[in-house]
């Protein structure tokens, strides 16, 4: 705590405190165009705006650390690194909307961050920035954490207040918003960490300093998880607009060992597939929204020639079958039904009606779902299709898998440069190969599993994947 | 009151009330498969999907479930826009696909169209739509003895540790409203059994036919302020219980 107020913690919520009112508060942060970082990038200062607005007896504001994406860690290093920034910007809000209570909402598998974030809250309430009367204001506000039910689907809004609320974590039907009507039903802020995270910058900095960094409409930074085939992997800010050309060569060093690039996946789980010829596509809401992908939370995988894309939309597809809460129809059987359909493009049995097959259902998920599990899980599928259909069309006509990647379309020869080295017989653990030395060795195709371990130990490229 | 339009009618409606009632009430026939009038609606089949909109949206449209979406003045509402009926078919679609051997699946998804399911069968399923009905109306009766479990495709209706559940008196009305009659119980000699649990039946003193289980005639003359011997005659007790 003493480091945080020696970078000026604190600060923002004394100048918020002592010589501001909650609207002007709110009129800051709409002016600093800031927009969720959770994926919808709805604007911050209008929600509070709507939820200040209704009367009521409590308002609440919530964060939102479930933090679902496979592979993502932002919200995790924000939570563990600076806890109290999450605490101000909480405070912040909850001076703004005139909340009295507060929740953070931490992912389960998160036990450091909790473990920060209760220290960070006993901290502030020894010392009088949570509790009655703040500063010596007639603020008062608390902050409890809830630990999260393990659940991707958790992090939506309604499923994440009925956990809050310690009903199970399933996304309620309904046409009125939870600024309106959130937690035990009274308008509830739901903000992601690292929108909250910004508050305290921007009241301190100022509305104008935080837009003259990123794009018109998508203002200031943005934390990526960048993962996957390039040289340097990991965590990175950025402005928002910056290219991904820039963000995968500059800052991710080009992919490895200079191979192709492929597609780079933006938006976790259900977020898209976006092709080279879209390199220079500014990283903001609405062009990675406008390209069939979307900024979610801020995942980023980096995807080369080896990468079968087909096998990628299987896969994030097996994911969302697996956390679809099941309680709608389109998505519980809409999902699993494309699922099935990409396997069986993957090994070698599709139709080239599958794929019309699979547009059409694609959208009848996204109109028909109940929450956005489902409404954006088909993105993963129609994203690829739409760039990549001749990968498709190559496993489904062709009956191959252009990356070498689909077991049952691909088969492994050795080449005549085979130098007879014996080196890939024992490595196959099946049996498959045979050969004597300083000849050239043979596989037996019916006993090759297409597992590979000869073309690992292969020294002189005489193994082909074809 | 307030007016909103119904496939070119204008009807008159209650500020507030679901579309689904005012759209029922002029007759006209949208499919549900989770909705049931005793019981909160939950938006699970998706099946009641209209497409709506309004003068000043500018021809654009939304898609909502009818059973939970409030009556506004002035919606204008399409109950068989073309989207809505694709839509209703490829979920009956998929309904078809899970449930191949459900009569009442097959009927509805025939109604719309679809004979045959276009995608992957699942032969070894059950018919147990996941409707939420029997998990609602338990609730609503205040018993809680049973409740949706798992995720995704493998969710599933059961009682708690999927054991004869300490909270069912027996009342049947699970099973009595499921719409696919998936629910199993049985009642003979006296006895019904139901989620894997016996009860003894009540039985009418006049000319001995059961009537309800012992336990929800005990539950209900607590609760209700009744004489228990009102649950022992026949004509008091009839099948809708
Ligand atoms: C299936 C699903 C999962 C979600 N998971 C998260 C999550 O892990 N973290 C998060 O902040 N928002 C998540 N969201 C978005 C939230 O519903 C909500 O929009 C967000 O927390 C609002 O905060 P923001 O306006 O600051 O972005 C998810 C949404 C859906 C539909
Ligand atoms: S869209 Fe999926 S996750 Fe959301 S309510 Fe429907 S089944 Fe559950
Ligand atoms: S009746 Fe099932 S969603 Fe409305």
């Amino acid at each position: 705590m003493k480091e945080y107020i020696g970078v000026d913690g604190y600060q923002a919520l004394a100048k918020v405190l002592h010589k501001m009112t909650p609207d002007e508060v709110i009129d800051e942060i709409i002016n600093s165009g800031l927009r969720g970082r959770g994926g919808g990038g709805f604007s911050a200062g209008k929600k509070w705006k709507i939820c200040k607005n209704i009367k009521a007896e409590k308002h609440y504001v919530i964060c939102n650390g479930d933090e679902g994406d496979p592979g993502a860690f932002m919200d995790r290093s924000i939570m563990e690194g600076d806890p109290h920034g999450v605490l101000e910007g909480m405070m912040i809000a909850a001076y703004a909307v005139g909340a009295k209570e507060g929740y953070i909402y931490v992912r389960d598998e998160y036990p450091l961050a909790v473990t920060h974030l209760e220290k960070a809250i006993l901290d502030c309430e020894r010392s009088g920035l949570l509790g009655e009367n703040i500063l010596g204001t007639d603020f008062s506000f608390s902050i409890k954490i809830a630990r999260g039910a393990g659940a991707f689907v958790c992090g939506e809004s309604s499923a994440l207040m009925k956990s809050v609320a310690g009903e199970v974590g399933e996304p309620r039907a309904t046409y009125i918003r939870s600024v309106v009507k959130g937690l035990y039903d009274e308008p509830t802020v739901l903000n992601n960490v690292e929108t909250l995270v910004n508050v305290p910058t921007i009241i301190r900095k100022g509305a104008d300093w935080y837009k003259s960094i990123g794009t018109k409409k998508s203002t200031g930074t943005k934390v990526f998880s960048l993962v996957g085939k390039v040289r340097n992997t990991g965590l990175i800010e950025v402005p928002m607009g910056i290219t991904l050309r820039e963000i995968i060569y500059d800052i991710g060093g080009g992919i490895l060992d200079d191979r192709p690039f492929k597609a780079v996946q933006t938006g976790g789980p259900s977020g898209g597939c976006i092709p080279e010829s879209m390199l220079d596509l500014p990283v903001d809401f609405d062009s990675l929204t406008e390209v069939g992908s979307m900024m979610g939370s801020g995942g980023m995988i980096v995807m080369d020639d080896t990468t079968c894309i087909v096998d990628v939309a299987k896969y994030f597809l097996e994911f969302l079958v697996e956390e679809s809460c099941g309680k709608c129809t389109p998505c519980r059987e809409g999902l699993y039904q494309l699922h099935k359909l990409l396997e069986k493009i993957c090994s070698g049995k599709g139709e080239m009606s599958d794929i019309e097959k699979m547009e059409r259902l694609s959208e009848n998920v996204m109109i028909g779902s109940l929450c956005g599990l489902g409404k954006s899980g088909p993105n993963p599928l129609m994203s690829t299709l739409k760039y990549f259909k001749d990968e498709y069309i190559a496993h489904i006509k062709d009956k191959k898998c252009p990356a070498g990647v689909c077991p049952e379309l691909i088969t492994y020869k050795i080449l005549d440069n085979c130098t007879g080295c014996m080196a890939c017989i024992p490595a196959c653990g099946y049996d498959a190969i045979e050969g004597k030395k300083k000849e050239v060795h043979v596989i037996t195709q019916d006993k090759c599993t297409k597992c590979g371990a000869c073309y690992a130990v292969c020294n002189f490229d005489s193994i082909l994947v074809s | 009151m307030i007016h909103i339009t119904i496939n070119g009618k204008v009807v008159q409606a209650k500020d507030g009330e679901m579309l689904l009632t005012v759209i029922r009430r002029e007759q006209i026939d949208v499919p549900t498969l989770c909705h049931h009038e005793a019981v909160e609606p939950s938006g699970a089949c998706r099946l009641c999907m209209v497409e709506i909109t309004k003068p000043e949206w500018d021809g654009w449209c939304d898609y909502v479930t009818s059973c939970l979406y409030p009556a506004a003045d002035g919606l204008i509402v399409n109950t068989h826009a073309p989207k809505v009926n694709e839509l209703r078919s490829s979920i009956l679609d998929m309904y078809l696909a899970r449930h191949p051997k459900s009569p009442e699946i097959r009927q509805l998804a025939a109604e719309y169209g679809v004979l045959k399911t276009q995608f992957e069968e699942i032969v070894d399923g059950n018919n147990c739509i996941l409707c939420g009905i029997c998990t609602r109306i338990c609730d609503t009766m205040g018993f809680h003895a049973i409740s949706m479990v798992g995720r995704g495709h493998g969710k599933e209706v059961a009682p708690p540790l999927n054991m004869a559940p300490d909270a069912c008196v027996g009342c049947l009305s699970c099973a009595k409203n499921c719409p696919t009659n998936y629910i199993e119980y049985n009642v003979s000699n006296g006895n019904l059994s139901i989620w894997k649990k016996d009860f003894k039946m009540a039985a009418c003193k006049e000319c001995g036919k059961t009537t309800i289980t012992k336990e929800f005639a005990e539950y209900l003359s607590k609760n209700r302020d009744i004489n228990i011997d009102y649950f022992e005659n026949v004509t008091n007790v009839t099948e809708k219980n």
